[in-house]
């Protein structure tokens, strides 16, 4: 079976080898020094006059206050909307572990994960010519010409720690608190790293013509699947579809997925990498789709079971989030609502029909949403780009070639970030144990691993 | 002297309340119940999880009563708690054998 992973892998890596690149319009200034032409349309727009890198004060001003967002996104934006979704004797684990993974994922950012990502040519991996940030001063640059370089780093740190911190929501309320961490370290190590180096730090898939403005397949995709692999090898949470695992605080779940939709401005609109025309069209797509995929989400929901709900609403905005992320820069406002009122319909399937053909406990639907959302946004990218449907791209815009190119992408995604999320918790399992005794699940991870309780009275 | 329990609709608990302490009933203890009765239950439904909830809130009203009183306490509490649909809860009454008011020492009658 690992065999035919491997060589699946590998074949899918040749495949995609020969082909030529538009990266994400963010980062494609990455390979200024070397396939410039090649990065055409989008980048030039994103990044104007790349020839002679000067700090702008707008564009770093931006940029680092997208940095900030990105960073309420996760702690408390995430946190808080996985929290809720807990039972009330697990709030403080989920809580603590996207607040640990923040914190561990940002120092290994800077000791070698920007290095292997950023830096160096390969077509899987940087290399570690910047490790310790080695060379980095004020006065230097990275993939962007218009802002310092530590803005660049700490702006892409933020991505990598919110990305390993969705998976928290598929293995919630039965890890060790000690596999989360090994898993983390793995997995951000040989997943999260070359996947940013591969679309943005000028590798394999950035070198394809790709389209991913803000993350559909290095942080959603990448994430949703290392979260199915989690729920899978982990296994159903003691009492799954017995006993009521009900969200303790679908108010807290609100309040972490409005901050979600609000961080996500820095998210999306920050991948412009500048304070400029594009930024202000992935910031009116990020508003659209995520209105448009709530109000699908509400829709589906009322015909179905004849109720809308809160969590619905939620869940179908961070939906259109997670859909809209890789389409933000390059599709027109009217795409962005259609591809949010599929998204938002879709992602209903993923949590309820797609569940449970899938029949695992993903606790939370880290797979459900981010996972097909992803998915349908990275594909649906490829259609809502052409300028015919009000996209981005130039004339001679194929969809057909481009969905297909799409399609390479996220298949490259799903089975890379399986094969590197499945030996990750076969590590942590065989080093800390991945599952916390019958005894601390039925008690609470809060007690049980932390010794504190969220709620006293 | 009787205990009379009652179990009724949370949104029930002020007019009850002042039904009895307009006849003269000394003091409730009131706690926040759940069980199930004739009423059915609900479902709740969290994306595709479906989940019965079977136990429904309501609320329990104890009150110690003069035996002259049981009657009046019993039609007050029905008639305000009253809204004619399943669900309205019940009256439970029993004997009780001693009262004791702990500031004074005073017992039976005197306490209540």
């Amino acid at each position: 079976m690992k065999k035919l992973i491997a060589s699946l892998l590998l074949g899918l890596g040749m495949a995609l080898a020969g082909v030529s690149a538009v990266a994400q319009t963010a980062e494609a200034p990455a390979a200024v020094e070397a396939p410039a032409e090649a990065v055409a349309a989008p980048a030039a727009e994103a990044a104007p006059a790349a020839d002679e890198p000067k700090v702008d004060s707008g564009d770093t001003a931006w940029m680092m206050t997208s940095t900030l967002l990105v960073i309420l996104m996760t702690i408390p934006g995430l946190a808080l909307f996985y929290g809720g979704l807990t039972r009330s004797k697990n709030m403080l684990s989920v809580l603590l572990q996207v607040f640990i993974i923040f914190s561990l994922i940002s120092i290994l950012w800077s000791i070698y994960g920007y290095s292997l990502a950023f830096a160096g040519e390969g077509k899987f991996f940087g290399d570690l010519s910047k490790m310790f940030l080695k060379g980095v001063t004020p006065d230097t640059f990275g993939a962007l010409s218009t802002i310092p370089e530590y803005v660049f780093i700490a702006f892409q740190g933020t991505f990598a720690a919110i990305t390993v911190a969705l998976i928290v929501g598929s293995f919630a309320e039965r890890i060790k608190f000690a596999a989360v961490l090994v898993f983390a370290v793995l997995w951000f190590t040989f997943s999260y790293v070359p996947m940013a180096h591969i679309v943005w730090g000028g590798g394999l898939l950035g070198a394809d013509g790709a389209l991913d403005f803000a993350g559909g397949t290095v942080v959603h995709i990448n994430a949703g699947i290392a979260g199915l692999v989690g729920a899978y090898v982990l296994g159903k949470r003691i009492g799954y579809g017995k006993e009521s695992m009900a969200p303790h605080s679908l108010t807290l779940t609100m309040v972490g997925a409005s901050l979600l939709w609000v961080g996500w401005f820095g998210f999306n609109a920050g991948s412009a990498g500048a304070a400029n025309g594009g930024a202000g069209l992935a910031f009116i797509n990020t508003v659209l789709a995520t209105a448009a995929a709530t109000l699908s989400w509400i829709a589906v929901e009322g015909m179905t079971k004849g109720k809308a709900s809160m969590l619905g609403a939620a869940s179908g905005a961070v939906g259109g989030l997670v859909a809209i992320t890789p389409a933000a820069g390059f599709v027109g406002p009217m795409g962005s609502i259609v591809l949010g009122l599929l998204a938002g319909a879709v992602c209903v399937w993923g949590v309820t029909g797609l569940k449970r053909l899938l029949n695992a406990d993903d606790s939370f639907d880290v797979f459900g949403v981010h996972g097909v959302g992803g998915i349908l946004g990275a594909i649906l990218t490829g259609v809502f780009a052409a300028p015919g449907l009000g996209g981005t791209m130039g004339d001679d815009f194929a969809i057909g070639a481009q969905v297909w190119i799409q399609l390479k992408s996220v298949l490259f995604t799903i089975v890379w970030s399986a094969v590197v999320a499945f030996i990750a918790y076969k590590i942590a399992d065989l080093t800390v144990g991945l599952r916390v005794s019958e005894e601390a699940e039925r008690e609470g991870l809060d007690i049980a691993s932390h010794g504190e309780a969220a709620y006293n009275r | 002297m009787k205990m009379v329990s009652a179990i009724i609709k949370p949104f029930k608990l002020d007019e009850v309340r002042e039904a009895l302490s307009g006849m003269g009933v000394q003091g409730i203890t009131v706690t926040e119940v759940k069980g199930f009765g004739r009423q059915k239950g609900h479902t709740e439904l969290y994306r595709g999880a479906e989940y019965v909830v079977d136990f429904l809130p309501k609320v329990k009203i104890e009150a110690a009563v003069d035996d002259a009183l049981v009657d009046r306490v019993i039609e007050a509490i029905e008639g305000a708690a009253r809204t004619g649909k399943i669900g309205d809860g019940k009256i439970f009454v029993s004997p009780l054998e001693q009262v004791v008011r702990i500031r004074t020492g005073e017992t039976g009658k005197e306490a209540l």
